[in-house]
Formats: structure tokens, sequence, C-alpha cells
């Protein structure tokens, strides 16, 4: 069984204990912890199902490789599924279920795919559920639909915040472990500002869990002055749970930041979401631990070694009492000697190299640990819980040596650089057949801008797997990212002095045994959670599906929430040597962001509810809001539709708007309308170019009626213009248009006519403006005193400047409704007045407000156009019957 | 994710302050030129993968047009300039030349 | 070739699986074909498929620089629709959706179409005006789509949020038998009947030129020796223009990155695909549980397969938005495919200024959902010159303004 130890676990803190719940059942952790960790420690091995055969699932990894341990996690507002129990801070109060099963964890009804599991190769579903047709709808689809997906979809509506933050610096240095800390270090010594991110809680990465030795002292003091001195530098930022997720062209990057995952409810953002703007980026990425393909790989109790030595030396966690190491490599050696110096049982090291490992293979031995080289496991005994394994000669077909009951197998079949972020953006790899391994290629990096790589890769990412190369390379990393970008050249430069055992070369072992059965072939699985084993990929490759991307998408390897972080390249291994082809040939998928899954919360960040876009608002907005308004969205604005009174339906409210407007009053916000101010010497010459009409001719004090077309000679927009004096035109526009066709205009004048003399200026929100339409439209100006609107004065097509009840106005007396209507324009401060004043004056006449479908109505009845309901970008003005708006000289 | 430097407000601009407009040099053709004209300066694009000359407008800054050199394929930047040009200037034409020799685009070279 | 079925399946899984051959050959170039197509995506399989199976052309081959089904074909989201504005389109779409019904046994191969109901939402009176015309203009097209009101919206899709405070639904275009696809399977489908024909598939084969001669096409150079064709056929999204330069023309297209995000997997709670241009964001649910996000193109011409990142956040707000449950989902991928767009954002299906020599591009963002129909009217225009299906999508449309437009119907989403 797993257990917590006595002793143990830098990461925890005994002195603060909390209480957790899973599938209802309460545990006790400690604070530090991670959920994986608290669930081992309470004896929980078994944490979830497998997707396609709802096979029981233990956690293989400890962070965010992990590809089993998912959970819905929290409830109401605040659930969120497929939740990685290894990257989840476990913390007072927290509520974990696990996913993927009915009617329990323990007994899955689902689990009966497993058994039928040689009826269900990879691809069935393409040969299957053909005929007859009908039954892909409303039989097989449904059957499949519902046995898919592995959390539950949340319900309610999300509780939390968000928030964006934008950084700017030199440098991004992704990951916080010791090549994270000294590239920082380096590149901040340089003088140039750096921002460091780690995506766990804690700082130093593997190093301290692998007793690695800095200046020597354990890695661990090293870490901490490191982080106290970045952060006490003005020109350095750090931030811990914040992942590098992805990084995109010209040196932009996004870090995610769990701001309060694992202390929801206090107010804070859950996540920020950083848009990092930088010029050079070093991602100190790590790697992670590759597992090995043996038969029944996949039971609860067969992890990474790395894993089981995370959770023992991190969180004091023992994952059983009896482990089995087994490896191609001298590193899992590590875990087999913590155990055994913390007290736990070590059966056996199973290593399948010939003549095993070095140093650390020597201590094993002198420990007293049994190392069986030239091994494999044949396979692994047990169920939900591993109970033993069955030894092998790793040359041989699997026939079983002897049977070696264990409740752990920690697995280690080499490390995988972690690459994703260098090749986010186009960066290539090349593989080092030596240490089998993908890495960087220097000579072919993401190119910025400049032409220049902006990336550079430091510590193990890039390959170097001894502590002291890492620092070494980090360091160089550092300066030469910060050099890059203008910074000096600091004076100490003496990098910290790393040891830790000498290492014997691995060996790439893609099958274990090397001749496997079929038999055991189909139980050895590459994808944990989507089900994919070698003989999916053997299978795939029979059938054609040669390309790595074929391979992928026929058997799902690598499309799983983890995305194929721990399958990808034993699977590509696997499909290699079905090909009789290299590793370099085949090549791998592409890595695309984020790098593990980010909240579709936090790249909305606060634009959402009524800030998801912000409503324009005329002058009158709250007026009409406060008199029954009942809204439209129009180009970023709101209109009312309709003004509804009593108890009227809104089609009663227009009827009533419209014959009231015929008959009597009525009065339209028409602020919304584009208003833009043409002026200069050549302004008359350029509005010829841009109406189907002529506007030069136009005399101050008119208007014209005018329509735009684009290059192709359809119509986009139209409206009034109005000539106000030899060298100014006010164009009305349409309230979608007033943007673009003032950026049309603009475009015009800054592309094509740069010598020409025009201003153009977009005045929209300056003015208020106010349609007063019907037959007693005059009778209500009139009243309330001021300029001479008579038709005399002012005619049909005409302006003037005046003033109306004491506001300082300009006066057109246009319709768009074929009543008698002005259109006072006033400054946008006094719009509300204005339209208060006119309102009561209008009592008497039987003024009403009326809304846009009014308006449609009023003009659709005297057959005037909308731009956009008549028009649809294949309209010319001659198929609406405007050719009297078309210039004779422009036809 | 881009980044331009307006040659108006002399910054380097983040793409979302930015507005694209399409290839750049275009020669317009007016009333009474042939159908073919016509088809060829409102429809047909070099669309090439590499080297581009594009518009692009300071949308949220200065508001002006300004023209970029670029290639499609990696998106390195050989410099931005004022659209008030009926070509690319010679110190664009350079910086390309050294770093895509044998380069041409329309009747540019 | 074997066929598949279920007892096919259970025979094989007596014998380890041992029985199933390839699913499409792996050839060596023959000199000479009578019809070469470059491009192995989905519209170019489906041409080779119907010259085949209609016209018994099958001395063809079908050149694929990268592996088949690698291009937008594998990259899109899927959506299966047909309610067009304009006749021309609507005919194509309506065709290819039809084509989708039966694609599964004609094939063989089971492409997974599922008429799930497509629905666009209504988000201002505009949309509403322009919907219900769509509607009726489908309705005189024989194309089944309906308007419904917000509270068969909401019927149809419970998660999604029709009382938003910005954009409430006010109703929608609804496609019944709209939907969608996988879409690996149409493109192995296809490749796998096309070799069943004797046709030869030529992957990581790269067309480097054209050979003309006497204003015909006679051959192309390729990165595995030169190979003579009678006819030409280029259906290489994204890739047009540098295809057409190849040919010495030019075509009236921009290519620019159009992104798409899945989620991660959760139990299925929506059965239709959801389409939003006002807020700019589509949206439906995988097979396997994933939420399959569409987002919009970049403005600038890129022939890289990324996208700027603001884009997703635009849609992602979006979808926030409409459906608010998606909030606390986490988004698992992002990638970009190259769309190449036309003037009037409809696709070219066309003779070209080279004899002999057709295209086949410019399917904008919604190319996925007229495969079969391009495929089957490409094919058409290839064997006998002409196909009632393509006749409005000639390059010559742009020369005498007779655009097919469908901003109204289509906005930005497809």
């Amino acid at each position: 069984m797993s257990v917590r130890l006595a002793n143990q676990g830098r990461l925890i803190d005994r002195m603060r204990p909390l209480s957790f719940s899973f599938n209802g059942q309460k545990m006790q952790g400690y604070h530090g912890d991670t959920l994986a960790a608290s669930l081992l420690a309470n004896d929980q091995m078994l944490m979830g199902r497998s997707f396609k055969y709802h096979r029981p699932r233990g956690v293989v990894a400890s962070g965010a490789e992990e590809p089993n341990a998912l959970m819905n996690l929290g409830s109401e507002g605040h659930f969120e599924p497929n939740a990685r129990a290894t990257t989840t801070e476990t913390f007072e109060g927290l509520l974990a279920t696990s996913q993927n099963h009915f009617p329990s964890l323990e007994f899955d009804i689902g689990a009966v795919n497993s058994k039928l599991a040689r009826f269900l190769p990879t691809g069935f579903y393409y040969k299957m559920f053909i005929h007859p047709r009908s039954f892909w709808k409303h039989i097989y689809e449904p059957i499949i639909r519902k046995s898919a997906g592995l959390g539950k979809a949340p319900k309610a509506r999300d509780a939390d915040k968000y928030e964006h933050y934008y950084h700017h610096c030199e440098v991004l240095v992704v990951g916080g472990g010791i090549a994270g800390l000294q590239a920082a270090e380096s590149a901040a010594a340089a003088g140039v500002r750096v921002m460091l991110v780690e995506q766990t809680a804690h700082w130093g990465g593997r190093a301290p869990v692998d007793g690695v030795i800095i200046d020597g002292a354990p890695a661990d003091e090293w870490i901490k002055s490191t982080i106290a001195k970045l952060s006490s530098m003005t020109n350095v930022v750090v931030r811990n749970r914040t992942q590098g997720s992805g990084i995109y062209d010209h040196g932009y990057a996004l870090a995610y930041e769990r701001v309060a995952d694992h202390t929801p409810r206090d107010q804070r953002p859950r996540h920020r979401l950083w848009r990092v703007r930088c010029k050079q980026i070093v991602t100190a990425t790590g790697a992670i631990e590759r597992p090995l393909s043996f038969a029944r790989n996949d039971i609860p109790g067969v992890m990474l070694a790395s894993a089981v030595r995370d959770y023992l030396v991190n969180y004091g966690v023992s994952a059983g009492d009896r482990t089995v190491v087994v490896t191609n490599n001298d590193d899992a050696y590590r875990t087999a000697l913590f155990l055994k110096s913390a007290g736990l049982d070590v059966p056996a090291i199973i290593d399948a190299r010939a003549e095993g490992g070095g140093e650390l293979m020597a201590q094993a031995i002198a420990a007293g640990i049994r190392v069986e080289t030239g091994r494999g496991i044949a396979k692994v005994k047990g169920g939900k819980r591993v109970t033993a394994v069955s030894l092998c000669a790793q040359v041989g077909e699997g026939s079983e040596i002897e049977e070696i009951p264990c409740d752990v197998v920690a697995m280690s079949g080499g490390w995988s650089p972690v690459v994703h972020l260098w090749s986010h953006c186009g960066g290539k790899l090349f593989w080092d057949d030596a240490k089998a391994m993908f890495r960087p290629d220097v000579n072919k990096p993401p190119i910025g801008s400049n032409g220049e790589g902006f990336v550079i890769v430091a510590g193990i990412a890039s390959g170097h797997l001894r502590s002291a190369e890492v620092i070494q390379d980090a360091g160089q990393a550092g300066l030469t990212a910060a050099e890059l970008v203008g910074g000096k050249k600091a004076k100490d430069t003496k990098l910290p002095d790393a040891q830790d055992a000498k290492e014997a070369a691995m060996e790439p072992v893609w099958l274990m045994p090397h001749g496997a059965s079929y038999k055991l072939r189909s139980k050895a699985w590459l994808d944990f959670q989507n089900d994919v084993k070698v003989s999916d990929v053997q299978l795939a490759a029979q059938e054609g599906f040669e390309s790595v991307e074929h391979a992928k998408r026929y058997t799902t390897l690598g499309m799983a929430t983890d995305q194929g972080k721990l399958s990808n390249i034993n699977g590509l291994a696997t499909l290699s040597e079905a090909l009789n082809s290299d590793i370099p040939s085949i090549g791998t998928t592409t890595f695309r962001p984020p790098y593990t899954p980010i909240s579709m919360a936090s790249l909305a960040g606060e634009a959402r509810g009524e800030l998801f876009q912000p409503v324009r608002k005329t002058p009158m907005h709250n007026w009409h809001d406060a008199h029954g308004a009942d809204w439209e969205p129009v180009g970023g604005w709101r209109r009312p539709y309709a003004y509804i009174q009593n108890s009227e339906t809104v089609d009663q409210a227009v009827h009533r708007e419209v014959i009231n407007t015929r008959e009597n009053l009525g009065i339209l916000d028409a602020s919304t309308l584009g208003k833009i101010i043409v002026k200069g010497p050549d302004a008359g010459k350029f509005l010829d170019m841009m109406y189907t009409n002529m506007m030069s001719n136009l005399k101050p004090g008119r208007c014209r009626y005018g329509l735009m077309c684009s290059e192709n000679g359809f119509l986009t927009d139209d409206g009034v213009v109005a000539r106000v004096d030899e060298q100014t035109w006010l164009c009305h526009t349409t309230s979608g248009g007033a943007d673009r066709i003032h950026t049309h205009m603009e475009e015009w004048l800054q592309t094509e006519w740069w010598d020409w003399k025009v201003w153009v200026v977009n005045v929209t929100e300056q003015l208020a403006q106010v349609a007063v339409v019907g037959p007693n439209a005059r009778k209500v100006l009139e009243k309330l005193g001021g300029m001479d609107l008579s038709t005399k004065t002012l005619p049909f097509m005409a302006w003037a400047d005046g003033e109306i009840g004491g506001f300082s106005c300009r006066a057109y007396r246009i319709s768009f409704s074929g009543e008698l209507s002005y259109e006072i324009a006033i400054p946008a401060n006094r719009g509300l007045d204005f339209w208060k004043m006119v309102v009561e004056a209008g009592a008497e006449f039987g003024i009403n407000p009326y809304g846009t479908e009014c308006l449609h109505i009023l003009r659709a009845e005297k057959g005037f156009i909308m731009i956009g309901d008549e028009t649809d970008g294949t309209v010319i003005p001659q198929d609406l019957g405007l050719s009297w708006a078309v210039s004779e000289k422009k036809r | 994710m881009l980044v331009l430097n307006c040659p108006y407000c002399g910054l380097d601009k983040d793409e979302t302050e930015l507005s694209a407009g399409g290839e750049a040099h275009l020669k317009r053709f007016g009333p009474g030129s042939s159908d073919e004209d016509f088809e060829g300066y409102l429809f047909e694009r070099t669309n090439p993968k590499g080297l581009h000359f594009e518009r692009w407008r300071c949308a949220f800054g200065c508001g002006k047009w300004f023209h970029a050199a670029r290639c499609t394929a990696t998106l390195e930047v050989f410099g931005t300039y004022k659209a008030q040009t009926l070509e690319p200037p010679k110190v664009i034409k350079d910086v390309i030349t050294t770093k895509r020799p044998g380069w041409s685009w329309r009747n540019f070279s | 070739m074997k066929r598949y079925s279920v007892f096919a399946v259970a025979r094989e899984a007596m014998r380890q699986h041992s029985g199933w051959g390839r699913a499409w050959s792996n050839p060596e170039p023959k000199t000479s074909y009578d019809v070469i197509i470059i491009g192995a995506g989905g519209h170019g399989l489906a041409t080779a498929y119907y010259l085949g199976k209609n016209f018994g052309i099958t001395n063809l081959a079908v050149i694929e620089k990268g592996w088949l089904g690698g291009g937008n074909t594998g990259r899109n989201t899927t959506i299966i629709r047909s309610n067009y504005l304009q006749d021309a389109s609507a005919a194509l779409y309506e065709k290819s959706r039809s084509l989708y019904e039966n694609l599964s046994q004609d094939l063989n191969y089971n492409v997974m179409f599922s008429p799930r109901g497509v629905m666009m939402l209504a988000q201002t009176q505009h949309e509403i005006r322009g919907y219900q015309r769509t509607a009726h203009a489908n309705s005189l097209q024989g194309v089944s789509t309906e308007f419904i009101g917000p509270s068969r919206v909401k019927e149809l899709c419970p998660i999604m949020n029709i009382d938003g405070p910005r954009y409430p639904v006010l109703g929608a275009l609804w496609q019944p038998r709209g939907g969608s696809a996988r879409h690996d399977a149409v493109a192995w489908g296809y490749a796998r009947a096309c070799s069943d024909m004797g046709m030869d598939i030529l992957q990581q084969t790269e067309v480097m030129g054209i050979r003309q001669k006497n204003g015909n096409v006679v051959g192309v150079d390729t990165t595995r020796g030169n190979i003579a064709c009678k006819k030409l056929g280029m259906v290489v999204a994204g890739h047009a223009s540098v295809v057409a330069e190849m040919a010495g023309f030019k075509l009236p297209l921009e290519s620019v990155p159009l992104q798409a995000l899945v989620s991660e997997p959760i139990k299925p709670c929506m059965d239709v695909v959801v389409m939003a241009n006002t807020v700019h964001g589509y949206m439906s649910q995988s097979d396997k549980g994933e939420m399959v996000i569409g987002g919009g193109t970049d403005g600038y011409n890129a022939y890289t397969q990324r996208g700027s990142f603001h884009h997703l956040e635009e849609t992602v707000r979006a979808l926030i938005e409409t459906f608010p449950m998606v909030s606390r989902l986490k988004m698992l991928r992002h990638w970009g495919g190259i769309v190449d767009v036309t003037g009037d954002r409809s696709p070219i299906l066309s003779k070209t200024p080279l004899g002999n020599t057709f295209i086949n591009c410019g399917w904008g963002t919604g190319g996925f959902k007229a495969i079969p129909g391009s495929g089957w009217g490409f094919a058409e225009l290839m064997a006998n010159g002409e196909s009632p299906l393509t006749a409005g999508f000639g390059l010559d449309r742009f020369r005498v303004g007779r655009f097919i437009d469908e901003s109204v119907a289509a906005g930005v989403a497809h």
C-alpha cells in the first residue's frame, strides 16, 4: 500500500494538516501536497479510468505530463473537469471526484470494453458501423457519444474572475529549475529586464530531488539564495505557479499564472494570463521521463521512476511497500537508492542493458539491492494494483524466468527534453542517437522579426543531462540572450560548481522484451489515457498509415489531454521499427501550444458579461432606457428598436409609433449616424471621387443625398452630405459605417492622392442628432422659438445654423421618412437637454419617440433604401433604381 | 503576433495596434481602362510564399498608412516605409538584397 | 481490397489483425498518366474518385508534397451545411451535403457523417432579416432550412445562454440535416477507394514545375522526376497561388492563416453545431467529447500554419458569452491552417489560362463541407469541360463582375 512516511517530504508542512474529499470520502493531507501526493498518502492509487477501455488507472507521473490522474474538481461555479491531480495543490476543503466510470471508480461497467479489446483494434470505427446507413445517426453514434468524454460538463456559470497582464522585458526565462535560475541570473547580471517563470509552486526543479550538490552544499541552498537574489533585483520579475504556455512569432509569449487555484474564493483572480513581449526567450524546460513498453504496464502501481522518487522526497509518500525498478539507464537507480535509504523494500532493479550501469549501480549493489542486468519485465500481474512482475530476458520473447512480488513498478525508459516551446514557433529538432532523444537544433531556431533566432534552449531541455553541464549551458544561454538584446557583460561570470553521480550510457529500449509476442504487445501500453498499445501502432503501419501524423490520427496516440508527453517518443520509435525505418526520418508530430491545457476563462480575461464588448451610448441613452426602450445592437451602439408603453407588445409599439409619426409627431435619436467633416481646398474634388454623384457643385447651405461604392462598384454606404462653406463638407454615414468610411477616406487620401489638400475628421460622437418628424414637426420647433424654419428660408434639402429654444444648433431640413422632418445637431453634451425640451414642448402635438423598426417601416414605405438590407455586397446603385444618384459623368 | 515599426510614430507596434491592408503598390486603373486591367488591379494578387510588400495602418496609433516588406513564410520583416511612394525605397531594397539575394517581386527587384 | 464490415473486424480479431492490408498503396510514379491531380487533400482525392467512378478515368495520379489529408482537410472544424443564399452556392453545397449522407456506404469507410443539425444564430435585427431571407431562398432552392425562435434554439442547445447582456439570441437559421463528419476519415476513405480503382497516390512528392507546350499542359516536374499528363487539376488549398505561378498565371487569392482550437474532452453536452457570426465564434462537440471551436483569420498574408494569438482570445470571449460553461473548460490545443480567400469569398472551380489545366481553390474558411460536391463537379469539369455545379465559379466572374457573394449568409464563419 502507499502511505505517508514519518519523515522526508521537503515540500510539505507537517504542522499544517488539512482535510479534503475524494469521491465523497474525507481524507487528510498536508499543506504543500499535490492532490496526487495526498491521495497516495491515503493509499488511493486508483485515480481514474482510461478513455477507450475504461481500464483502472493509477497515477504514473508527478507533474504536467500525467495522463491518468484527472479529476472533477470543486462544485457549482467553481467546478473544473479534467484537473490533473499531479499539478493540483491540495487545499483545505478540496473536493475531488474521479472521472469516466459508471457506477463507481472501483466497479465500472464500461470496463467490458477491455474484455472486447480484440474486437476494438485501432481504427475499428472506420471499418464498422457502415450499414445500414440510418444506424450511424440513430444507434451507433449515440452510443459512442455517450461513452465519450472524460470529465463532467460544467453547468453553473463561472464564479471566478480572471485577468490579463501585459509585460515587456528583454529576456523571458521559462522554467525555474537550476537551469532557469542560472540563465535568469546570468541575464539579469547583464542589466537587462528579465522575467523568470516556473509552472509549479516551487523553485529548483528536479535537482534537489536528485541529490545534486552545488558549490559543495545540497542544491536547495543555492536555489534558495539565487531566487532570493533574483527577487530582490529591480530588473527581474519572478513568478512561480506560472507556466510558459506558448511561444508565438516576434517574441510574443504566453505565461499562465494560476494565482488562486490553491486558495479558492480568496477574492484574487483565479488565473492571470501574461502576454509577454520580449526579445529573447530562454527555455529551461527540463525533460520528461519516458515509460517502458512492457505487457500490462498500465496496471495501477506502475509509475515513472522519477515520480516514485518525487513522492518520496518531496511529499514523504511511499508509493508502495515493495518497489521493483525497471530501467535502461542509470538515473532510475537513484529511485532505488532513495527508497532503500528510506527503509523501503526494493526487491530488484531490472536493467535491460546487458552490462548494466555505472557508479550508481555499484552503489545499489553495495546497498544490498539485487540488480538483474540484461533482463526485462515480461508482464505485470495484478488488476487494480500491481501484485508482481515476471522477469524475462530482454532479448527474448518473454518467457517468464521468475515472478517477483511487488506493489510498485518504477520504470524509466530514459529522458526526453521538453522541446515544446522551442518548436511552437518553428524551431527544428535533431535526433541524438547516443542519447536517444530529440534535441533542439540550434542551427534552426524559431525566427524573429529580424530573421535571427529568438529562442535559446538551456540545460536538460537542450539535452545536457549532467548538472555541471546544465549550469554551464544555462549560464551561457542567459549571457547570450542578454548580449543579443544589448546587455552588458557582467564582470563576475564564475558559475557555480554542480556535482552529481557519473552515469553510464543509456540504451534505448522501445519494447520489452525485444521479441515480445503479439499477445504481450497487445497489452503493452504507449498512451495510457487513450488506450493505444504497441500493437495498435504496428497495425497502423501495416495498414499504410506510415506518416507519423497518419499514425497519430489513426491510433489517437498522443491526442489525449497530456498531448503525448509520455507516449509520443515511444510511439514513433515503435512506428519506425514497424516500418524498418529510423526515428529521424519518421520525425515528430507538430508541437502546438499550450504546453498544458489552460483555462478558457484566462483567455477571455475580464471581457465577459457587460464588459464583453463595451456598448457605445448616445447622450440620450439613459433617457431611452427609462422610457421603455427595447434595445437593438447596431454597430457597437445600442438603439431603441421601439419604446414600449404600458402593457403593449413590441409589435403594437411599432405600429403606434408609425401611425403617430405619420399623423402627429415623432422624435428619433439619430446621434449614431456617422458624421465626418471633410475640409480643404481639394475637398470638393475628393468627394466627387468618393461619392457616385457630384458633391463639388453643391452650394453652401444645401444638402445632397449621396451613394458610396467600393472599388468594385458595389454599394457600401449612403447618407446626406451638407456643404458647410467653400472648403468644408459634412458627410453623414450609416450608423455602422462611420469608422469604416472615415478609414476609407483616409486610405485614399494617404495612399493615392497624398498631394491633395484635404483633411478628414470623424465627429460622430461630438454631436447629438435629433430627428423631429411628422406633420407637426415645424410647429413644435417654432413653439420653442429661435431660427426661422419656414419653407422659404429653410427649404427641403437645406440646412442652417441657428438657435432653437436657446440651444445653438444646426438644423437640416431632410427626411428619411417622407414626412416633414428636421434633423437638429447639437453639441453632444447638450443633447439630452435638447431632447427633453423637445419632448416636453411636443406633448401638445402628440410627440412620441420612435425606434429603429418604425424608422425602417417609414423609410420602406417611401422606397428609401437601407444599406445592408437592400444591399449584400453584390448590389450596384442601378439594381436599386438609384441611377439618378450616379453622376452622368460616372455612368 | 507581428511587431512592425510605424515609420510615422517611429515606434514598434504590436499587431493588435495595427490593421492590415493587403498588397502594396497596386497600380489603379481609371475610367476607360480595359477589363483585363480592372481585373488585374482589383483581384489578381501576387500572394507569394516569401517576400511580400504589403500595406498596414497604424490604426490605434497615429492612423497613418505605411508599407512593410515582409516574408510570408518566416514572417521576417525587412523594413517599413511611408506609404507616399510608388515603389519601395532603396534602403529597403538593399536590406532585402542582403537577406534574399536575387529577389524579385512584381516589377521590382 | 478487403471490404470493411463488422464481420471482417470479427474475423481479424481471431487472427491478431494480421490480415488487414494497406488502406492505400504506395507506388512508384509512372512516366505518364491521363490525369494528374496536384494535392491529395479532400478535394483532390474526391476529384480523383469521381473521375474514376463517374467517368472511368483511372490512369490517374494524385501528387502530394506531404501526407495525404494533411492540409486543411485535417485541420478544420468539420462543419457540413448548405444553407447558402446564392443559388450557385446552395446547389454546390447541397449536392455535397447529400453526397455526405451516403459517403460511408459509397466508400465502404465510416466517415462518421453525423447530421446533428447546424444553427446560425441571429443576434441582431439585421441578422434576423438576413437569415429569414436565406431561409426563403433555401426553400426555393430545395435546401431544407428554417428560421427558428430563441426558445427552440435553447431547446436544441441547452448549454447556450440566449439572454446574454450584450447580444441576446433572437433566433437562428436551422438546418437539421447539416452536421459534421470525421475529417481524416473523409480523406482516408477517398484515398482507399482511389487506390482500389488503381489510381496512384504519390505522397512525399512535390511538384516543382509545370511543363507546357503550345499553351497546353504536358506534364509536371516533381521531386521524383518528370511525369507526363494529358490533363492537370490543381487542388492545393492555401498554396494555389504558388502552384499557379509555376503555370504562369495569377489568381485572385490571398492566403491567410485560419485558427481553430479544442477543449479537453468532457461528457456529451451539446448535440448540435452552433455558429454565432455577430460575436465571431462557432462550436460543436466531437464524438470524443472535445469542444471543437473555430476561430478567425489573420488579416495579413502568411504561409505559417499558425496564427496570431489575439484572434483566439476574441473567439473564446465570444464563446463564453454564448456558452458560459466554456469558461470552466481548458484549451487543449490550438493550431492554424492556410486558407486562400477570393475577392468574393466564394471558391474557384475553373478552367485556367493554361490549356487542359483546371483549378480548384479559394474555399476560404469553408472547404471541408464541400469536399464531395466539389470533387463531383470538378471531376465533371475536368472530364467534360463543363459542369452545372461549377458553372458559376469560373475565374472569369471577376472580370465580368458576376460575384457570388455570401457575406449575408456566411458572415465570417463557416
